[in-house]
């Protein structure tokens, strides 16, 4: 008998291959970044906390690029991409993943870009009426035709924005708490099938989000050659890490939960975690990317260090935050698929270079919201109009 | 335009009634549609048989199954298994599908293990996670109780495969879209049994009509003590074994 390489155990003769590649890795990592992004700005506007207001509208412009990748990795997973549509035609209303693409349109329109638009509609009017050339037209187009920007006028946008960030936040619940129920609602893969799993997902997307508004805030900075705001980091830095310490008790509790009951699978998965998971699961996702930047926040958290070194910590931080939360993404859509449903075998997962679902399209992916938010941080600076904390309001062109 | 609220209300009655002739047309195609050339669907329940004690893992089965479905190299509709068990090791048995035993097993030199076969195939169940998941309904229950897959309009998206607790789902490497066990749907709604079954030199398969009070499968159900695989996943099996071990998963 000729071993099937790769193969360890007995798999059924359909189970070899795995089916959910690294772009299903991407596409919860993505929505994670953008619900978590969505409630670092939810901070400021519902739940006034000032100090983080220096994000506010990059968080909101950071969800807005991500949100738009989001769907790529999966249309381009699909067998018969061009099928895609039928979703929304004739969605199979017992499927949650038919739920997708009006989660998807219900936070796009009727959440992110109702309140950017509101929020930065006073600043849209005035760059359309001051702006020369393809800017002018760029900005009149995006007035919607509506230059009215009266006290009142204003008045009503913020008080329709603010009911909108409230309805927002259980929209990026719903968002990713509806990623995580297509993992755990799946009965047959015991890695995946656990009620915690939305609970998960959301709290791993808060973590993974408001790291990389962090990040991406200093970065801006950075490029900007502005100050950054300490206080501003500070609070943010300490939402991570409370977030991320909810999401690692939920984590641990998932384990113990797993370990004590020690069902059917559990030597299955235990074996798969300590062998072909022991690298990416323990040591990366575990020890790496998640006890020690929490180490790093705690610390912060519990002596004084100068900015400077604050600033360092924060940057190591977050860079692991989103190592840990990106190898969770990977753990379980990769690890799910890893052991047989017989309990009785593993496969393996090979990772393609420059094929559709290879390593160089998903770099292209994650590289895309990037270059997406630096267009709309080009159109729209996260830094006009509104004062900020130590910095002044910045002109209009940056 | 200026309309009158009576001309409105005269353009969405013929509307309406242009509507409901269309769907009455489409509910008289539909009903059409279950009694197809002599083959009436609420007249028939499929299920299988499988006794395993009969099965001689010869492979005949899934040789048929590939032949008649064109099923391609390294995918399996239907596939057989051994298993080894020594003592009361129920925890660990030696389970091997050489090929999905398409060419028959190797001879075992563990001569001191229970030894069967298991052929395995769509369970077409009455409670699919298949069918729940599917996010498009391209994959459906037929009334006549088969698990079938339309495939000019599955998207390929995969997660029937992962729901499916028997690793029965593939992907058609040509097609893109999923691929699966039919019954061979296009022999039994023409009175013919399963290729699987038709090759089966010791009728250890067996298809069943649940429906028909005749069919032999209730003799086998009254006197046999089966089992379906994976119980406790609540997906309500239609292939019934007969002389299933506990070690089977």
């Amino acid at each position: 008998m000729t071993p099937v390489p790769g193969v360890e155990g007995f798999m059924y003769p359909n189970e070899v291959e795995l089916q959910w590649s690294i772009l299903i890795v991407l596409y919860p990592f993505i929505t994670g970044l953008v619900a978590g992004a969505f409630i670092l700005a939810s901070l400021e506007r519902v739940f006034r906390v000032k100090a983080v207001r220096p994000t506010y509208r990059l968080s909101l412009l950071t969800a807005l690029a991500f949100l738009l990748v989001a769907p790529l990795p999966l249309q381009l997973h699909l067998g018969r991409p061009e099928r895609s549509f039928e979703m929304f035609l004739t969605p199979h209303r017992s499927s949650a993943m038919a739920m997708f693409g009006f989660v998807y349109l219900w936070y796009l329109l009727v959440v992110l870009l109702a309140e950017i638009w509101l929020d930065y509609r006073a600043d849209i009017v005035r760059m359309a009426l001051t702006e020369r050339g393809w800017r002018r037209w760029v900005y009149r187009a995006l007035t919607l035709g509506s230059f009215n920007v009266s006290e009142a006028s204003l008045r009503i946008d913020d008080r329709v924005g603010y009911a909108i960030t409230v309805i927002g936040i259980p929209s990026a619940f719903l968002l990713h708490g509806y990623v995580g129920f297509i993992f755990g609602s799946v009965k047959a893969n015991a890695w995946w099938s656990t009620p915690l799993m939305p609970v998960v997902f959301l709290f791993s997307a808060m973590s993974s989000g408001i790291a990389a508004v962090l990040l991406i805030y200093m970065v801006a900075m950075r490029l900007q050659r502005r100050p950054l705001d300490m206080d501003c980091a500070d609070t943010v830095a300490k939402y991570l890490f409370y977030v991320f310490l909810s999401d690692f008790a939920l984590e641990l509790l998932d384990l113990v939960h797993r370990i004590y009951e020690a069902d059917e699978s559990f030597r299955s998965l235990d074996f798969m975690v300590h062998t072909r998971l022991w690298t990416s699961q323990v040591l990366i996702q575990i020890l790496l990317g998640t006890c020690l930047p929490l180490a790093l926040l705690a610390a912060v958290q519990l002596w004084k260090w100068s900015a400077p070194a604050r600033t360092r910590i924060y940057w190591a931080a977050g860079f692991l935050t989103l190592v840990g939360i990106f190898a969770m993404r990977w753990n379980v859509v990769i690890g799910g698929q890893l052991f047989s449903k017989s309990y009785l075998g593993y496969t393996s997962y090979k990772l393609g270079l420059v094929t559709r679902e290879g390593l160089l399209p998903s770099i292209a992916l994650m590289l895309l919201p990037f270059g997406i938010l630096w267009i709309l941080i080009r159109l729209l600076p996260p830094w006009m109009g509104k004062e900020i904390p130590g910095h002044g309001a910045s002109p209009a062109t940056s | 335009m200026d309309t009158s609220r009576r001309e409105w209300l005269t353009g969405a009655g013929k509307l309406f009634t242009l509507g409901f002739a269309t769907a009455a047309g489409v509910e008289t195609s539909g009903q059409a549609s279950l009694n197809s050339g002599g083959y009436d669907v609420r007249n028939h329940y499929w299920a299988m048989t499988i006794d395993i004690e009969k099965c001689i893992g010869c492979g005949n089965c899934v040789r048929a199954c590939e032949k008649e479905n064109g099923v391609p190299e390294g995918f399996f509709r239907t596939w057989v298994e051994r298993y080894e068990i020594k003592g009361a090791d129920l925890e660990h048995p030696q389970v091997s599908s050489p090929d999905g035993g398409k060419h028959g097993f190797p001879p075992s030199n563990r001569v001191d293990t229970k030894q069967f076969f298991v052929p395995k195939l769509c369970n077409h169940c009455q409670d699919s996670p298949c069918v729940q998941v599917c996010p498009v309904g391209a994959t459906f229950d037929s009334p006549d109780g088969v698990v079938l897959v339309d495939e000019s309009y599955c998207l390929g998206c995969r997660y029937c495969v992962q729901a499916c607790p028997y690793g029965c789902r593939y992907i058609h490497p040509e097609k893109r879209t999923v691929d699966k066990c039919t019954l061979c749907y296009h022999r039994i709604t023409r009175g013919l049994t399963t290729a699987c079954c038709e090759a089966c030199p010791t009728q250890a398969r067996v298809l069943a009509d649940l429906a028909n009070p005749a069919d032999p499968v209730h003799e086998f159900l009254r006197t046999s003590k089966v089992q379906v695989l994976k119980p406790h996943m609540a997906t309500r099996p239609k292939v019934f074994y007969r002389g299933l071990d506990g070690a089977v998963r």
